[in-house]
């Protein structure tokens, strides 16, 4: 069976790898989509949306029903990862772990044994051996903010620079994940709980949606923003640039909210008690 | 765009896909899957597609080693083929 799956990978294999010598090559000017495709874009991004970046006006503009359900794959995955992963309610762990923060020693209970309350004295730990790592701590303590922070950039300044609501959202997410793993499951779900972070990733597509509803809804096409210029202070060019910048937040907090979602899920077998 | 540089990344690109399919710590395969990650968003860019770029360093490099590396650590690091 292995053998005759080698085989049949190197026969298609080099079925692909013959048909890439007919492809264009790269940067040909002769090629058909350089020759009917992209120069309509190249020339008519800055004038119809006002946005300098083409690629994110082609995927969030011209190419908005893409961009649209590529953001609802992203949702869907986590709604999958949630839906087989995920385990009600489970009975109540065979020993607890409890670190005395000033001394550092660690505190075994078992089933029925008193547990601490909750105090600035006491900390529980996960049971899979998890040191007390005042470098790590800190260090991801300080770089989280700066990491939220350019990701927020990102989804800002998508509109002049390489990036987007897709880019800035994973980024915000993995500055979640990194506190998640740099502290533990519990203090992340105390901040951002699965149920919040489950509303903000449908939240997320529907502001997506609701964009593209409201653009019906003024007269012009689905996610058509330059009906948006409805609004005062906006001609149809500037609506469709304001029109982006709102999906691109949209695409963001979904992605973010669905990232620290399957996170959650995936890290601690869905019981979303100990994780990484 | 320089040749030989391009060159050594394609190799890498070859090299960490090879180890990272045939490895049999799942561990070291994600780990050798963010390498992949991180070269095909270096060729990327070397090909001046910087979205694309961009995105294949957070999502590829990034989130997505994290979540193998969640996933190997809830199930077992030994593959039995």
């Amino acid at each position: 069976m292995k053998r005759l799956g080698l085989i049949a990978i190197i026969i298609f294999g080099g079925l692909l790898f013959s048909i890439t010598f007919e492809l264009p090559d790269l940067g040909d000017a002769s090629s058909p989509a350089s020759t009917h495709v992209s120069p309509y874009y190249i020339e008519h991004t800055l004038e119809d949306t006002s946005v300098p970046n083409v690629v994110t006006a082609i995927l969030a503009d011209y190419r908005g029903y893409d961009t649209l359900f590529e953001t609802a794959v992203i949702f869907s995955a986590g709604l999958a990862c949630f839906f087989l992963l995920r385990i009600p309610e489970r009975k109540a762990p065979k020993a607890r772990f409890y670190r005395h923060l000033t001394t550092g020693l660690t505190l075994r209970i078992e089933k029925g044994g008193r547990i601490p309350e909750e105090s600035k004295e006491f900390e529980r730990i996960d049971s899979a051996w998890v040191p007390n790592d005042v470098i790590i701590n800190m260090t991801c303590r300080l770089v989280v903010p700066f990491v939220q922070l350019f990701a927020l950039y990102v989804i800002a300044h998508g509109h002049h620079s390489p990036g987007g609501g897709f880019q800035g959202g994973v980024i915000f997410g993995a500055a979640i994940i990194l506190f998640a793993i740099s502290n533990n499951l519990r203090s992340t779900t105390r901040r951002l709980s699965e149920k919040s972070s489950a509303l903000l990733g449908s939240g997320g597509v529907i502001i997506y949606l609701g964009t593209g509803l409201l653009c019906i809804l003024l007269g012009a096409g689905f996610l058509n923003y330059s009906g948006l210029s409805v609004f005062p202070g906006l001609d149809p060019v500037s609506a469709r640039s304001y029109g982006i910048l709102i999906v691109e937040i949209g695409v963001g907090i979904a992605v973010t909210a669905v990232m620290v979602w399957i996170y959650y899920n995936l890290a601690s077998a869905g019981t979303q008690e100990e994780g990484l | 765009m320089i040749w030989q540089l391009d060159l050594i990344i394609l190799l890498m690109v070859v090299i960490c896909g090879i180890a990272a399919i045939s490895i049999r710590d799942l561990l070291g395969a994600a780990i050798m899957f963010g390498a992949y990650s991180f070269m095909m968003c270096l060729l990327w860019s070397i090909m001046g597609a910087v979205d694309v770029s961009f995105t294949e360093a957070s999502v590829g490099a990034g989130v997505s080693t994290v979540f193998f590396v969640a996933a190997v650590f809830r199930t077992t690091r030994r593959t039995r083929d």
